[in-house]
């Protein structure tokens, strides 16, 4: 069984918390904008931006799942990376038990890193093929100088066994798993730090149904085992549904509504938000959904709309939703939303 | 003793692992050799009865069971004969898609969904893969044809003329070298001799618009690589479309999409064959695209298909254990149990399948019958059956 030591022995001395901000959030995204700079060759001039995340603020509570939806290309990935800071930002600040990782110099990133982990879509292209799995998990964690040395092996087994692997998987090969197999050795590898919180980014959209139901079941019965905080991204918003507890709605790089799940998914604001739970197909052929279809695709992120993003595409859109891009503000118990058609906290349109 | 039994387990592989294939590692050279030479032998054969020349047309006609179908398959078997063994990928399929309407077929993936519809196109890769038994006939108008028998330069005036493909990739089927109107201009010319170049890029133009491209005069002379995924996807089913098909193979044609751009698609796809009545084969492992799309489901697993019936009958009655596994393992708003339902184990070695009902290692209703040989497939009403003991009650399909 799993080895509770791990928890109690208390390895890794967790600073005080200097300045949290909110007792309660573990992590605090706030004006996070991060441009990717556009130019034609090496050394020519830059010539405008992709403004891949576009001032999005939210917040995460330790212990819960917050989904982050969207279509492909409108900023997830690219928030989860800021928060490794896998990859730089342009303004803003992305604050982690009361730390500005943007902030910190190389030997404290270092220091941080553990504590925050990712796992990716493709379980199969994140892991060396020429590694054995044991090596695979318990490299970083030898690396870091985790665990006693004596203690290592049992400590890998104890990981490899909470993530429903075999003592003897431990001198296979990646090529020699499946891809449900494979997705719970990226999840082990991630966990053998004893992270805080991770960055779940499409964990199951690559696997087939009775898998992926694997997966999320193993993944909840982490967080509810190490307290973990999960930053759960995906397009597949019947898994969002299920795992969250508070979900955010992206296009092209803002977040234009957060809410706790229930309320989103019974009350969904913002248009987009509709239009995108709408498209959900419901596995019931009695069920004919009153779908909103999306005239056109999405802008390019490098010339997106004036105004409101998304007013191009938008049913409801006025003529201030040309020219004013709307602010993000609280209807009813913290259902935030983006969209002229709220104000004082009622719609008006 | 213990330590013996590992240590052959070692050398020998794993005989109730879970991983999905017997691995190569364990297979000795000569083992290898001796597999591909018989391989070899028994491919070479099927290719000469293929490649014969002026193929009488009795050898490759055939008479529908039912004029209501535009497709029956029948007893399909696709193999593929590979170093390490015979893959059954398709295993003795029969099923049959009515005109005007929609089948969607459903699975995990590696279940055979994607050979089946290779093997009506004639696009299996051979030689290793092979139609070693059974029937694919399909109704042109003016005679019933055997797609497994027909000769391959007569197939290539059926393929994209009267059944045309949509696939996942639509790379697989457009030409990144040239301009995408053009790619559609030659689908066109092909199946209307005679047609003139400017009434053939007037049609082109016509579809692109049809498939819901704004600017179709300007996608005209782009190449697939300057579009969108989504629009890319609608340039390959303009394309499939172009030549009005009687049956639409569509496999996993909205897998990678968005979902609002899946909604259109499937609007599209629901729009077009109102209007050019065409019926539609769809692949897919997302049961609420079926459950929106299709009149009758069947449902595969390993090469076989253990469900299937109408679209009411699957999904508001599941019988076979898998697919009501299938299910109840989707996440879903009416069931928010803290733990979804998985389906435990993983499907078995395709090269080295059991003597008894496939399901049975994962089953949790497998009972006594369930140790005799693989189950034949029951009727549940007459148009629902299964393949599974539990029905053994009512009367067996066929035979
Ligand atoms: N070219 C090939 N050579 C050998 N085996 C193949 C080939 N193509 C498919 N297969 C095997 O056939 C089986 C069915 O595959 P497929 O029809 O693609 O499944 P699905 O479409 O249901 O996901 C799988 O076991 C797969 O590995
Ligand atoms: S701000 Fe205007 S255009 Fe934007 S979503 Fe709201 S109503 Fe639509
Ligand atoms: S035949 Fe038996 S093992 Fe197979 S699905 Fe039915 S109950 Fe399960
Ligand atoms: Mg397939």
């Amino acid at each position: 069984m799993i080895d509770d030591k791990r928890m109690k022995e208390d390895r890794f001395e967790r600073r005080p918390s200097e300045v949290s901000l909110t007792e309660a959030s573990l992590l605090e995204v706030k004006n996070l904008k991060t441009y990717f700079p556009i130019s034609s060759g090496l050394f020519s001039k830059v010539k405008g931006y992709v403004k891949a995340v576009d001032d999005v603020s939210f917040s995460i509570q330790r212990g819960t799942t917050m989904g982050l939806v969207g279509e492909s290309g409108c900023g997830k990935t690219t928030i989860g990376k800021t928060i490794l800071r896998l990859t730089e930002i342009t303004s803003g600040s992305v604050t982690f038990d009361g730390i500005d990782i943007h902030a910190l110099d190389r030997r404290a990133l270092r220091a941080l890193r553990p504590r925050i982990q990712i796992i990716f879509q493709d379980p199969y292209s994140s892991l060396s093929p020429r590694m054995p799995v044991g090596e695979i998990i318990g490299e970083a964690v030898r690396e870091k100088r985790l665990v006693a040395p004596e203690k290592f092996d049992d400590y890998i087994t104890g990981i490899m066994k909470d993530c429903g692997l075999q003592e003897y998987h431990k001198d296979r090969y990646p090529h020699e798993f499946s891809g449900g197999q494979r997705q719970r050795i990226c999840i082990a590898r991630a966990l053998a730090l004893n992270p805080e919180f991770i960055v779940c980014d499409e964990p199951v959209s690559a696997l087939d149904v009775s898998i992926q139901a694997q997966i999320i079941n193993l993944l909840k019965a982490l967080q509810a085992k190490y307290g973990l905080t999960y930053l759960f991204i995906s397009h597949d918003l019947s898994v969002v549904e299920h795992i969250s507890d508070t979900v955010g709605v992206m296009y092209l790089g803002n977040l234009v509504e957060y809410a706790d799940k229930a309320s989103i998914f019974d009350n969904p604001l913002h248009p987009y938000t509709m239009a995108l739970f709408s498209a959900i197909p419901v596995p019931d052929p009695d069920v004919k959904t009153n779908r909103i279809i999306l005239e056109g695709s999405i802008p390019s992120p490098a010339n997106p709309p004036e105004g409101c993003k998304f007013h191009t595409r938008c049913s409801y859109c006025m003529e201030i939703c040309k020219l004013e891009v709307p602010q993000m503000q609280t209807i009813g118990a913290g259902h935030q939303v983006a969209c002229h058609l709220y104000k004082d906290g009622r719609r008006i349109g | 003793m213990e330590q013996k039994k590992g240590l052959i387990q070692k050398w020998f592989g794993r005989k109730n692992g879970r991983g999905s294939a017997k691995s190569v590692n364990y297979m000795s050279a000569k083992e290898i050799r001796q597999i591909s030479r018989e391989n070899r032998r028994i491919t070479d054969e099927f290719e000469r009865v293929r490649n014969r020349e002026n193929v009488p047309e009795s050898e490759y006609t055939a008479v529908m069971k039912d004029p209501g179908n535009i497709l029956e398959i029948e007893d399909l078997n696709t193999w593929f004969f590979t170093d390490i063994g015979t893959v059954k990928a398709v295993d003795g399929v029969t099923f049959s898609v009515p005109r005007g309407k929609t089948v969607g077929v459903v699975g995990e993936s590696g279940c055979g969904k994607s050979v089946t519809a290779l093997s009506i196109m004639q696009l299996v890769q051979r030689p290793q893969g092979q139609v070693v038994k059974g029937e694919l006939r399909f109704a042109t108008d003016d005679l019933t044809i055997d797609l497994v028998r027909i000769p391959t330069e007569k197939m290539q005036k059926i393929r994209g003329n009267e059944i045309s493909m949509i696939f996942q990739e639509p790379m697989t089927s457009l030409n990144p070298v040239f301009k995408v109107g053009m790619q559609i201009d030659e689908v066109i010319a092909l199946h209307n001799e005679g047609m003139k170049s400017e009434e053939v890029k007037a049609r082109t133009i016509e579809m692109i618009k049809l498939v819901g491209i704004a600017n179709a005069e300007g996608v005209y002379d782009m190449y697939p690589h300057e579009l969108s995924g989504g629009m890319r996807q609608r340039a390959m089913i303009a394309m499939a479309l172009a030549c009005t098909p009687k049956l639409i193979i569509a496999d996993e044609p909205t897998t990678a999409l968005d979902v609002t751009i899946q909604a259109q698609i499937m609007d599209l796809l629901r729009q077009l064959k109102e209007r050019i009545n065409s019926s539609i084969m769809l692949i897919t492992h997302d049961l609420g695209v079926i459950a929106e799309m299709a009149d009758y489901v069947v449902v595969m697993y390993a090469g076989r298909i253990v469900e299937q019936g109408t679209a009411a009958e699957v999904f508001h009655h599941p019988s076979h254990p898998y697919t009501v596994g299938l299910m109840a393992s989707r996440p879903s708003r009416i069931r928010s149990a803290e733990q979804l339902y998985s389906i435990p184990g993983s499907v078995p070695n395709p090269i080295d399948m059991p003597n008894y009902c496939y399901f049975r290692d994962r089953c949790n209703r497998a009972f006594e019958a369930c140790n005799g040989d693989y189950p034949p497939t029951f009727s549940i009403s007459g148009t629902h059956s299964a393949a599974c003991y539990h029905y053994s009650a009512v009367s067996e399909v066929g035979k």
